[in-house]
């Protein structure tokens, strides 16, 4: 082999391991990437169906209720503006509470509640995970807009 | 006044990092030896000023100096000695302290085992690492100070995350920093021959062991975090692909891609352009992780808003040190050479492939760290990217990687015969197909990634026989100990090593393939069993730490009807925070790990109960270990030891000895 045939062998070489390496993160990203959304995307129906998501926001007050296995726990998850029901089978992280942040991974069924697979809140005392503070602040912001479009309907 | 000295101490080093960072550079490049030999006695006065700034900090820990902020808000009076030592790196601030004492500890290093170097070498790589150190010298003084008070002083402490009151947090972060930042010492050597425009195999020789040992370091610091991990998360898991663990990732790939380059640019004087580039590579993704990990952004990209001015410097620096060395690189790399040439098939071609595989793997993770953050930034959606995105990415480019790890130290350099290859190699590949085919039947579950691990294990192993083999019968000495004792120990060290990868791979492929676990509701004189075991929950009584109360559950483990142990997890309060802990309880082993974790307490003293059975699990960072002793066999090799003393040809000694006999 001449130099210059070996030198496009290495180059070839290269780019097929680049090629490879591609192709195995765009197939990698179709199906692996997590989308969020917020509850009231969730109950606008904004979520895919059939495919895995995190919701985030807060777990309301005295929302959390257990079945008579100890596992399977049932609550709800709120931004503030809508609630989403969540069902989990398993134990629940240490930083979960009524009244805090979480952020759960799972699926939508059919009646709307949202089944999760995993439950996270890795956060401190004082502070929100940053996805469901943003889902809160969202609702905030978009409940202060629905409130003065409503002031300027019923006042005429 | 304690804290007023550490922070002087920090000013006065800033002088002195530029001093060192300026003069001797220039002195090299106009050739001033005057100017040259002040890079020597400046390293030393700055360790020595950066050693006094953290013997303060540390003083003010100790005492309690609730008027320091950093110290208030990351310690507690009731945190015990060992913890408030090392809450020193419990946070962004003291971080960056630490990352720059063990920065001037490995320029300590450097001057005094650079006696055989020549001046303007030395001189330029103690620049370089000068400027490194004034960039986080500034950063400290300008926007993340340690030292800053809090006026007036408060009561008490804010306390160190429960999470991080653990053994590992005293030594897992320093060993991961002795890491991170000894790959500094492999960049001012790139960017000091990129300087000097000389690249040959003796620049190879003196850096390559400064490479290893940072590369042992941050092999064991990983290791050490997975495995903390591990124990202190109650999930019964090492690794997670989460962001903060792949920051550590990838200057560990990008520095094993390096210390393979360095190998051939080292014995056969090539790859030169690329050595360059990954030591740059490799210390630039250093810098990128300490920032991704402790600049907060990865908790949220918009943790950058609430301190922009902390956000802009860190860019700013990060654009200065990875632009400039690019550009330098581009500029000047022309001049090193490419080095002499080889075939495909070859130890060389081998090496490269091993490379490009390896950022390959880099670039993957890579990407699926900052993807999110990026999206994010610009508003586009938050998503994550998790653990299956990076197992189906990385396990298809580090198979052929690992293949070609049994057939590398075989190939002959420049030129390596496949017929031959084969030959050699045949049965080291019939005992690996057979193994891999029968041993998960006999385990009693057989999955294509239960063989596939198995196979690549083996492979590694038995070709590394057939490696050793080879290389006795070639070596002098009568007895078999003799001809062992004659094999040069950089040689064992890349043996063990190797062997260290085949013991991960068992480790990670049985836990995949046979771990258990189980979520059960056990109330007290209750079973449960999970892989053989039994387990009796005997109900959990009240106990009090030094800095916590806790419920402690007591499970007495039973094999085959015998009591083989008692296991004691713990749920824990820490009251300053107001934080729950788990405390997992584990029996270690060498075939497997018992592992029990506290749910949340149920009615009539019933607790929700984690268990695990996870076989091998202790042979995934036994095989990191193993792997850091295989670096440290090859450090301690003699051809480095007579460096120390001497300077050594820059030409490879064959090549000499041929020039001679045509000469």
């Amino acid at each position: 082999m001449t130099s210059r045939q070996k030198r496009f062998g290495f180059i070839g070489l290269g780019l097929v391991v680049l090629g490879v390496a591609t192709a195995l993160i765009l197939n990698a990203f179709q199906s692996n990437l997590v989308f969020f959304f917020t509850p009231t995307q969730v109950s606008s129906g904004e979520v895919p169906k059939g495919r895995s998501f995190r919701i985030g926001g807060m777990v309301e007050d005295r929302s959390l209720t257990r079945e008579g296995d100890g596992l399977t726990v049932h609550f709800v998850v709120t931004d503030t503006a809508k609630r989403v029901p969540v069902t989990y089978k398993g134990i629940l992280p240490d930083l979960f509470k009524e009244g805090k942040g979480v952020v759960a991974q799972g699926q939508l069924v059919a009646d709307g509640t949202f089944v999760a697979s995993e439950v996270l809140a890795k956060h401190d005392e004082n502070y929100l995970p940053p996805e469901a503070a943003e889902a809160m602040a969202k609702a905030k912001a978009a409940g202060a807009q629905a409130q003065s479009s409503s002031t300027l309907v019923v006042q005429p | 006044m304690i804290p007023e000295i550490g922070h002087f101490a920090l000013i006065l080093a800033l002088c002195v990092a530029l001093v060192q960072g300026i003069l001797p550079i220039y002195g090299a490049a106009v050739g001033n030896a005057a100017l040259m030999s002040l890079a020597k006695p400046a390293a030393r006065l700055q360790f020595l000023l950066i050693l006094t700034a953290f013997g303060c900090l540390a003083y003010a820990f100790a005492d309690k100096d609730f008027s320091v902020l950093y110290v208030a808000s990351t310690s507690n009076s009731q945190l015990p000695l060992h913890y408030r030592l090392a809450a020193i790196w419990g946070a962004h601030e003291g971080s960056l302290l630490l990352w720059t004492f063990i920065l001037t500890l490995w320029m300590f290093a450097v001057t005094l085992f650079s006696a055989h170097l020549p001046e303007a070498t030395r001189s330029r790589i103690l620049g370089v690492m000068g400027l490194v150190s004034v960039g986080f010298l500034l950063f400290m003084l300008t926007v993340s100070n340690p030292f800053e008070r809090l006026i007036p002083a408060a009561p008490d402490g804010r306390d160190l995350n429960p999470l991080l009151q653990d053994p590992g947090m005293v030594i897992h972060p320093p060993m991961l920093y002795m890491g991170y930042v000894g790959f500094s010492v492999a960049f001012a050597f790139a960017i000091a021959a990129l300087l000097g425009g000389n690249l040959d195999a003796a620049w190879a020789r003196w850096s390559r062991p400064w490479t290893t040992v940072a590369w042992c370091f941050l092999t064991v610091g990983i290791a050490m975090g997975s495995g903390w991990a591990y124990y202190e998360l109650g999930w019964g898991g090492g690794w997670f692909w989460d962001p903060v663990e792949n920051a550590s990732f990838m200057p560990w790939l990008a520095g094993t891609a390096l210390v393979h380059s360095l190998a051939v640019t080292d014995k056969r004087g090539g790859f030169k352009v690329w050595t360059v580039l990954l030591a740059i590579m490799a210390f630039s993704l250093s810098l990128l992780g300490t920032f991704l990990v402790r600049s907060g952004v990865l908790t949220s990209v918009h943790a950058f808003a609430t301190d922009p001015k902390r956000g802009l410097f860190i860019l700013a620096f990060l654009a200065i040190v990875i632009g400039g060395s690019l550009a330098l690189y581009a500029w000047r790399a022309p001049k090193v050479g490419l080095g002499g040439s080889f075939a495909m098939l070859s130890r060389e071609g081998m090496l490269l492939a091993n490379n490009v595989l390896l950022v390959a793997a880099m670039g993957s993770v890579l990407l699926g760290t900052l993807y999110p953050l990026f999206l994010d930034a610009l508003d586009l959606g938050k998503i994550s990217v998790g653990p299956p995105y990076f197992d189906s990415v990385f396990v298809p480019l580090m198979v052929p990687a690992l293949f070609l790890m049994g057939i590398g130290p075989l190939a002959q350099w420049k030129k390596a015969n496949l017929p031959d290859l084969a030959k050699r190699l045949k049965w080291a590949f019939g005992v690996s197909v057979v193994s891999a085919l029968t041993l998960p039947i006999v385990l009693g579950n057989w999955t294509p990634l239960l063989s596939l691990g198995l196979l690549l294990a083996v492979w590694i192993v038995t070709t590394a026989v057939v490696s050793l083999r080879e290389r006795l019968t070639h070596v002098t000495g009568n007895s078999l100990m003799e001809r062992l004792a004659s094999v040069p120990r950089s040689y064992w060290g890349m043996l063990v090593a190797h062997c260290g990868i085949a013991v991960f791979i068992v480790g990670v492929t049985m836990v995949k393939g046979f771990e258990s676990e189980k979520d059960v509701r056990m109330n007290v004189g209750e079973t449960a069993s999970i892989g053989d075991y039994t387990f009796r929950f005997d109900g959990t009584q009240d106990v009090m730490g030094p800095n916590y109360t806790a419920a402690r559950g007591t499970f007495r483990v039973s094999y085959d009807g015998s009591e083989t142990t008692v296991l004691y997890p713990e749920k824990r309060r820490y009251p300053v925070q107001n934080q729950i802990m788990t405390e997992a309880a584990i029996d270690p082993g060498l075939l497997r790990d018992l592992y029990v974790s506290l749910g949340e307490p149920l009615d009539d003293g019933a607790w929700s109960v984690r268990l695990y059975h996870k076989p091998f699990i202790d042979w995934i960072w036994g095989g990191c270990f193993i792997m850091a002793l295989g670096g440290a066999l090859a450090i301690s090799d003699r051809r480095y030891r007579i460096a120390w003393h001497k300077q050594e040809p820059a030409v490879p000694a064959p090549t000499r000895a041929a020039r001679r006999k045509v000469a």
